[in-house]
């Protein structure tokens, strides 16, 4: 499903360069962990995939489905089914929560020639799937992620995703910020949207998330390169002796 | 600046003149009025129209925008449009006559303001503002109706109270008297209707009073026509602990000035204004406020916030004054801007005279974009970057409506904002 081949990409605005060389494969119906130290370019690569144009591809390719999405933008990548839910969501004052999903969904329904959702059938869909993630439907009332804790904000996210119903979900450390019931309930969220024609990249400094969304292979992330790859036991291993190990071999 | 070299007069400032010496015998007034009216007049016709010289209108250069009036006649009939809210009490003015009131909530009183100028009550408060209030006085001299309204004290008004003037083209001169007493609540909207393409040219002055601990929520909602010009302006006197929201939304007209002056007399009081500027074409709009501080212990908060597209030009000038004594006055005023043409163009003077040592005041003006990390989050959505855009404009100034408690209003306001923007954006 994703295929990303010696990627090098770098920061357009001062030209730094985050990731060097990247390889990684990920399968439709399997889950990709992808852990790594901070500063290993976890993030940019999220937000390379989604289509940020603050970052610049200089070489190597994306390939999702087997097709190059790097010309596109991040709304026709959306609509063609990827999903980034952020490790900061923005906050939007103006724009009402209800508003944002009905456009969001409304839009790549027309990206993909659907008819637009009636009004009830919209709300419906938003209610069963905020009750599913425990959110209080007075948060939905308010301006998009506005005054949201970071719980909340992370709940949304995924309640964006339930409904916007991706084929490559990319978690960009989700589990930052959360107690560990609210973790559970994102994870929840996550594993019930696990189907044999969707993958996700779970992209994770801790191991603690993968105890509930549990990998199907770990990838470690170091200075912009995936330097070892594995089953879950990567994941425990890491837990075990730190990064520092692993980033001592390759160094 | 004289005006006795006829050949100096604009065609609008003959226009003034012909029509005062035309209209006096009939427009509605005692004696006492009437001396009041020619007072005015007389300093309105030796000073004329301002110019950029006169520092108030240095962005407004009235003299070169208003070179001509519009004919003063009527060309149709204005007809009534919906409440801003269902359950609004209308209190409707159709081409410059107050109609009657109707059923009112109980607390609230209303007269048509030219019984007042027929009885000689009025004469005393038809006065200018300051020795550079143009509108008052082109107010004051012609004006013939509106509504005065008394709310008791203690009365919680909750229904909403819509003050509706609508008018095809013409001239219309309008006042709004309003007396709050101590604890009343009430949320009012005075809403400006135009319905022809032909030019109008409205003056409206409301001159509210608010008395100990009076909660007033005042909406200005101009949606002149077009080719319309308003010269609008608010006053208010707040009482001790009495607290006043002003909103003004300007989504109409052609030149448009609209003045706000606050004088804090009571202890404890606080002023909110917030406005929205939603500008096109090539049209000119002036939101002018002065706000006074003048006793101890008073708080103010001031956002201005502006769209602008095409040729359209906004001002907004604000000057907050502290008076020598009146210490722990806390005042934030802050003006935002999108730009949205290289024509477009909007001038921001805020001004602050501090005359007490132990305050905090603070204003900020910016001219920004739509916030890239904002447009890339509702794209990674799957919102194209048109409709994403669209979404942020909207949201930078549907923001400021948000903050109004009252659902139903936010609701209607938003739909003025979003239409408008559907047709300049």
């Amino acid at each position: 499903m994703l295929e990303i081949r010696n990627l090098h990409a770098r920061i357009a605005e001062d030209g730094t360069e985050i990731i060097r060389g990247l390889n990684l494969t990920v399968k439709a119906g399997e889950v990709a962990a992808i852990m790594g130290p901070n500063g290993s370019g976890k993030s940019t690569l999220s937000y390379i995939l989604s289509g940020r144009e603050d970052y610049e591809v200089t070489e190597g390719d994306i390939l999702y489905n087997g097709e190059s999405i790097l010309e596109l933008d991040p709304a026709e990548r959306a609509a063609k089914g990827i999903f980034l839910a952020f490790q900061y969501p923005v906050e939007i004052p103006g724009v009402a929560t209800m508003q944002f999903l009905k456009v969001a969904m409304n839009s790549q329904r027309k990206a993909r020639g659907e008819d637009e959702l009636t009004t009830p059938e919209f709300i419906r869909r938003v209610k069963e799937a905020a009750a599913e993630l425990k959110i209080n439907p007075d948060m939905l009332k308010r301006p998009l992620n506005v005054g949201f804790s970071g719980g909340e904000k992370k709940r949304a996210e995924i309640l964006q995703m339930a409904l916007l119903e991706p084929k490559l979900c990319i978690l960009d450390e989700t589990d930052s910020g959360l107690d560990i019931d609210a973790l559970k309930i994102v994870a929840d969220g996550v594993n019930a949207l696990k189907r044999p024609d969707r993958a996700t990249v779970v992209i994770t400094h801790y191991q603690r998330l993968l105890d509930y969304i549990v990998p199907d292979s770990v990838h470690v992330l170091y200075k912009g390169q995936i330097i070892k790859s594995g089953d879950k036991d990567l994941a425990l291993e890491l837990e075990a002796n730190g990064y520092a190990d692993i980033t001592g071999q390759a160094a | 600046m004289t005006l006795q070299a006829a050949n100096r007069l604009t065609a609008a400032e003959t226009q003034l003149i012909d029509a005062y010496t035309n209209q006096i015998g009939s427009l509605p007034g005692d004696g006492a009025v009437l001396l009041q009216r020619d007072g005015l007049f007389d300093t309105l016709k030796r000073q004329g129209l301002p110019t950029r010289r006169v520092e108030s209108f240095h962005y407004t250069d009235l003299k070169a925008l208003l070179r001509a009036l519009p004919a003063d006649e009527i060309s149709a009939v204005a007809e009534g449009v919906r409440p801003i809210v269902t359950n609004a009490t209308v209190l409707a003015i159709r081409q410059g006559v107050a109609q009657d009131a109707g059923s009112l909530p109980e607390g609230l009183t209303v007269t048509a303001y030219r019984d007042s100028l027929k009885d000689g009550s009025a004469a005393p408060a038809l006065t200018a503002y300051n020795s550079e209030d143009t509108i008052g006085r082109i107010n004051g001299a012609f004006v013939r109706d509106g509504f005065s309204l008394e709310i008791a004290d203690g009365a919680e008004i909750e229904e909403l109270i819509e003050l509706q003037s609508v008018h095809a083209a013409g001239h219309l001169h309008l006042r709004f008297p309003a007396t709050f007493g101590k604890g009343a609540k009430a949320t009012i909207v005075e809403r400006h209707v135009g319905q022809s393409d032909s030019a109008a040219l409205a003056t409206v002055v409301a001159d509210l009073t608010l008395g100990d601990g009076a909660e007033v929520t005042w909406v200005i909602l101009q949606g002149e026509g077009d080719a319309d010009s308003h010269l609008g302006q608010i006053r208010a006197d707040l009482g001790p602990n009495a607290k006043f929201r002003l909103f003004i939304i300007n989504a109409g007209g052609k030149l448009v000035r609209q003045e706000v002056h606050v004088k804090t007399t009571g202890e404890g009081s606080d002023f909110t204004l917030r406005a929205v500027n939603l500008l096109g074409g090539d049209t000119h709009t002036d939101v002018t406020m002065t706000l006074g501080h003048n006793v101890p212990h008073t708080t103010s908060t001031e956002i201005i916030r502006n769209i602008v597209f095409d040729r359209a030009k906004g001002v907004f000038q604000g000057m907050i004054r502290v008076a020598p004594d009146a210490q722990k006055t806390d005042a934030r005023m802050a003006c935002n801007t999108l730009l949205m043409s290289d024509d477009a163009e909007f001038s921001v003077k805020p001004e602050l005279e501090i005359f007490a040592d132990d305050v905090q005041c603070a204003h900020g003006a910016t001219v920004t974009d739509i916030q890239k990390n904002h447009l890339y989050y509702l794209m990674s959505r799957g919102i194209p970057e048109k409709t994403a855009r669209g979404l942020l404009i909207n949201g930078f100034v549907a923001e400021i409506v948000e903050e109004l408690e009252d659902e139903a209003l936010v609701e209607a306001l938003e739909e003025i904002i979003t239409d408008w923007l559907e047709h300049h954006g």
